[in-house]
């Protein structure tokens, strides 16, 4: 079905490979409109509690496929056209999506694994905003989330300078959450969706709707989206749940509804 | 209530519900479905019981539009002699508020039918559109105007010309609808509100909804002077009385619509 990503579920995991190793998983439209179809796959998806997203070889995105770029083309519409709605789509998805970055996440590459809600990072991964050294802007989103994850200041170092980050320092800057090691790396990340799969799944999306909230209404308006969430999340069966095993004094076990 | 064969209506307290009922089809609107429409919400407003309105779809979407397969072989006088929009002229003369609540695509005939509401509540994944222009038409059931009053020339325009997707917050931005709520609440918040207005005092509401309607059409000058009559009028009313005296003896009114 998938040719250019590798998309299987199982356990309540949806694992999405970027599967381009021998370009570096680099972006070509057609990778684009893939990931975009597998998150929206996962988001309606019930059995799917957790979304992955790593990639295969070595790097994780060098970002654009520069064999796909002429110079007459308008950049700005092949956002509009290809990056844009991937973006959106990851935005919209309402399960925890934890970017396994597993090498270079370059421009696109960067982009893509902010737009997840957490950054795993091995010991071989880095990221780039490569963008200024090919005379353009960080795109797909990147400022909008990493100036909310590192600051202005650093934001603006990051993408006016280039420079790469290694993944220990972008654990130390906020940029990702964990520093795995290479040798642990897959059972790690593993273990890590799986404890994510066993959480109250529609808490951790209304949760998301709260955190981009933030970012989009006002204090009063937010405050009222607040409530309704709560109302919502209060109906859930996992709500229920919680409350039963606290007041039981035994482990919680949610089914995500 | 009897029986539709496109709808589906209930009561809940003093609210009446009137539910578009072809999801298979998106809730698209043939003739039948808008008569049902107008008969239902006709014997709503007569009904004594009833208070407030409340119109949506069931199913994934309020509305995708008209069903098309009804109309690819009309022409002018086919469509002159079956005169359908006849038909909603008479939602236009409702007296009880209608509240909308709208969810998924409200296209076309949708949108149109959710413009004859007096409120719009909006899920958060609602898409507002007029494609009919893609198909070589343009609205027919007051689209054109409606919109128009509501956010102005200059979006109206866009919005028809173009037949874009308009979001939630778009519409919300340009006075299109009321209120934004999370897709899970689309009834609860609907039903909030329409309880909120079933406490109201309902001559009050129907000569405020009969007077705004009036800004809507006339001079200032001459809707200043129906709002007058409008405001004498309903100091023949015993919820007036009520009202009033409610305030002067600190309790809380209880509204009897006479």
């Amino acid at each position: 079905m998938f040719e250019t990503i590798r998309y299987d579920v199982k356990d309540g995991i949806a694992w999405l490979y970027l599967n381009r190793p021998t370009k570096l998983n680099a972006f070509i439209a057609q990778m684009n409109r893939e990931v975009k179809e597998a998150i929206k796959a996962a988001s309606s998806d019930d059995q799917v509690r957790c979304v992955v997203i790593s990639g295969e070889g070595r790097a994780f995105c060098s970002g654009q496929d520069l064999s796909e770029v002429d110079e007459n083309m308008d950049h700005g519409q092949v956002l509009r056209d290809h990056y844009g709605p991937m973006i959106m789509q990851i935005r919209k998805c309402e399960k925890p999506i934890v970017g396994a970055i597993n090498g270079v996440a370059a421009g696109a590459g960067f982009s893509l694994a902010l737009a997840c809600d957490f950054r795993l990072v091995s010991e071989r991964a880095s990221f780039l905003n490569a963008f200024v050294h090919v005379g353009l802007i960080p795109d797909s989103g990147n400022l909008y989330y990493l100036t909310q994850l590192v600051g202005q200041a650093k934001a603006a170092e990051l993408s006016i300078l280039g420079e790469k980050v290694s993944a220990a320092d972008a654990v130390d800057m906020g940029l990702a959450n964990r520093l795995i090691s290479v040798e642990t790396w897959e059972e790690d990340v593993n273990a890590f969706a799986t404890r994510l799969a066993s959480l109250p799944t529609k808490a951790i999306g209304l949760i998301k709707r709260s955190l981009k909230a933030v970012t989009e209404l006002s204090f009063e308006d937010y405050l009222e989206q607040e409530a309704q969430g709560q109302r919502i999340a209060g109906l859930t069966n996992d709500h229920r749940e919680g409350i039963n095993a606290f007041m039981g004094k035994r482990k919680p076990v949610y089914s995500g509804q | 209530m009897s029986n539709f064969d496109f709808i589906e209506t209930y009561f809940k307290g003093s609210t009446a519900v009137i539910e578009l009922n072809r999801p298979r089809q998106l809730n698209s609107l043939n003739t039948k479905m808008i008569s049902e429409i107008v008969v239902a919400m006709e014997a709503f407003d007569r009904n004594e019981t009833v208070r407030v309105i409340v119109l949506s779809g069931k199913g994934r979407s309020f509305s995708a539009g008209a069903d098309i397969d009804e109309m690819t072989e009309a022409n002018p006088i086919s469509l002159e002699l079956l005169n359908q929009f006849a038909e909603w002229d008479r939602l236009a003369l409702i007296k009880k508020p209608i509240i909308g609540a709208v969810h998924g695509f409200v296209f076309g005939g949708g949108f149109e039918l959710a413009l004859c509401c007096d409120v719009l509540i909006s899920a958060s994944n609602t898409e507002f559109a007029f494609p009919e222009v893609g198909l070589g038409v343009m609205p027919g059931a007051g689209g054109t105007q409606r919109l128009t009053k509501l956010a102005g020339r200059t979006k109206a325009l866009e919005w028809l010309w173009t037949g874009e997707r308009i979001s939630a917050e778009t519409a919300l931005k340009h006075g299109v609808i009321n209120k934004i709520v999370y897709p899970e609440l689309l009834m609860e918040e609907a039903m909030k509100f329409a309880n909120k207005l079933a406490k109201q005092p309902p001559l009050s509401l129907r000569l405020i909804k009969d007077s705004v309607n009036k800004a809507v059409d006339s001079s200032l000058y001459e809707g200043m002077q129906y709002e007058r009559k409008n405001f004498y009028l309903l100091f023949a009313t015993q919820d007036q009385k009520e009202g009033m005296n409610a305030f002067i003896e600190k309790r809380k009114p209880d509204y009897q619509g006479k």
